[in-house]
């Protein structure tokens, strides 16, 4: 029979509390970190210019197409085998577990935001475009009034895909030694050597994330999408 | 009034106009798609108040010369002249010509406004937002001027109370009037209507053929593409009738139209009536 007793015990409880704090800084973090970057590399994406898309066009391509896990252990692991990166400023971020699990969650979820935004934007009904520019607005305030406003909206639905995905994706930190849920899981597993429940307490805590989330966006697309909603009246 | 946020020289062009200054001077313009030579040398001047229709079958280059005038399609010879400024064009590497300042472009766009088939409007944005946008956001109109002077168009169209439903939640004819809307929000010195009743249904025409009756009568400058020859005949001034990229006739509708000189006119009209 499954026994809750010893994850519900104060300090192990307390240990999830820590372990979901965690996931939650990371997946928060690198979500932001990733949107942002993301709009500038999208716009550079769909440029006319070779010179500007295929650098994009490459790193979303490269990120896309292998594995996050290894990612991560490229960072953590195999950055630190270069002297230069040592001794560089930058080593006090690069030898921390933390940083480096927020880097490469960043790095993938701009890769594949960047490609979600950059469809969006392709998208973009040519006549919205063609009004704007008979009407004198620079290229400039194109992209930020009406191209990009349009394409985060229209990309909202594949977006909120793309955050519970990267939720789950923030359980790999735990190959890295970080204590976020799955590492909170993790240890008590080998702490008292059971495996099935603290694992399906962790499940619980993903579900229970992943909800939110989903009602979350259900409200922006409700109010960001009213405008492709069916007529009322 | 409200004449000028624009620019100094819109000013300066626009006072002291008389009745029958010229407002739009577009000379000579040449256009090809590869080899095949859709414009062959058109010119059209319009005054101050002139409406004048450009009829044509499909195929004649009678959008592509409309697009022309505000450059949205670049010719590859001719010449852009607004209220008797010129708009200066360079040869670009492509062989096509085009703004040798994109500022001044962009000040010349806003000084024409466009209507267009397919409507266009902003989809995100509601009504209101659509209208507001270029006054505020190009423009440098105060938001709340620019509020009060899209109530006022929107009453002008004929459109009250629908400020805030967005444009997928309106019918054809009620999109289009809100894109006239827009566009008169910009306070353009001419208008260009391109097919502007054409995607709408039959009984759709006639709310939006109102509107720019009305218009024409408050006496503005308006270049209108039209398959609608009734338009053409009671409210235009002047009609120009294309065919193959040439101006086959020109002149008064009430000639023009009643009666036609060109065997080719004679032929599209009996086909359109």
């Amino acid at each position: 029979m499954l026994d809750f007793a010893v994850v519900l015990e104060p300090d192990n409880l307390k240990l999830y509390g820590e372990g979901l704090l965690t996931t939650i800084k990371l997946l928060v973090i690198a979500l932001a970190c990733g949107l942002a970057a993301s709009v500038p590399l999208a716009v550079l994406r769909v440029s006319n210019s070779k010179l500007a898309s295929l650098p994009v066009w490459g790193f979303t391509y490269v990120i896309r197409g292998t594995p996050m896990l290894l990612q991560l252990y490229l960072i953590y692991y195999g950055l630190s085998q270069f002297e230069a990166v040592r001794e560089s400023a930058a080593w006090s971020l690069l030898s921390d577990a933390w940083f480096c699990a927020m880097l490469s969650l960043a790095i993938n979820t701009c890769a594949y935001t960047t490609e979600m935004l950059a469809g969006a934007l392709r998208a973009t009904s040519h006549g919205e475009i063609e009004a704007a520019r008979s009407m004198g607005m620079s290229r400039f305030t194109l992209y930020r009034r009406v191209l990009l406003p349009s394409a985060l909206r229209r990309s909202l639905p594949a977006y909120s895909n793309e955050v519970v995905m990267m939720l789950h994706a923030t359980s790999l930190a735990s190959t890295v030694t970080l204590l976020d849920i799955t590492g909170a899981a993790d240890r008590l597993y080998s702490t008292y050597y059971m495996p099935f429940e603290p694992f399906i307490a962790a499940a619980l805590f993903y579900l229970a994330l992943t909800w939110l989330i989903v009602r979350l966006f259900r409200r922006f697309e409700r109010r960001y999408l009213a405008y492709l909603a069916p007529r009322t009246h | 009034m409200y004449h000028d946020q624009k620019t100094g020289e819109t000013a300066a062009a626009g006072a002291g106009v008389a009745a029958r200054a010229v407002k739009l001077e577009v000379k000579d313009v040449h256009k090809r798609f590869g080899e095949h030579e859709v414009l062959k040398g058109i010119s059209l001047t319009a005054h101050a108040g002139d409406v004048i229709s450009i009829i044509g079958s499909s195929g004649s280059g009678k959008s592509t010369f409309l697009r022309c005038i505000n450059l949205l399609e670049r010719p590859h010879e001719g010449s852009v002249a607004l209220a008797g400024e010129p708009l200066e064009l360079i040869r670009k590497p492509d062989g096509m010509l085009g703004a040798k300042s994109e500022k001044h472009l962009q000040r010349m766009r806003a000084r024409l406004a466009m209507v267009f088939q397919h409507f266009n409007l902003w989809a995100h944005m509601t009504v209101l937002q659509n209208i507001i946008e270029v006054p505020v956001h190009v423009l440098g109109v105060p938001r709340d001027e620019a509020v009060a002077r899209a109530r006022r168009y929107l009453e002008k169209v004929g459109l009250s109370g629908v400020e805030d439903k967005y444009p997928a939640h309106m019918s054809g004819g009620q999109q289009q009037r809100v894109a006239i809307a827009r566009a008169l929000a910009v306070e353009p010195e001419v208008m260009l209507f391109d097919e502007p009743t054409s995607a709408l249904d039959p009984e759709l025409v006639g709310e939006v053929l109102r509107v720019m009756r009305a218009l024409a009568e408050e006496g503005r400058t308006m270049v209108v593409v039209t398959h609608e020859m009734a338009f053409a005949r009671e409210v235009g001034n002047h009609v120009m009738f294309l065919h193959q990229g040439r101006v086959e006739e020109e002149g008064d509708p009430h000639q023009v139209l009643v009666n036609p000189q060109s065997e080719r006119l004679q032929q599209f009209l009996s086909r359109t009536r």
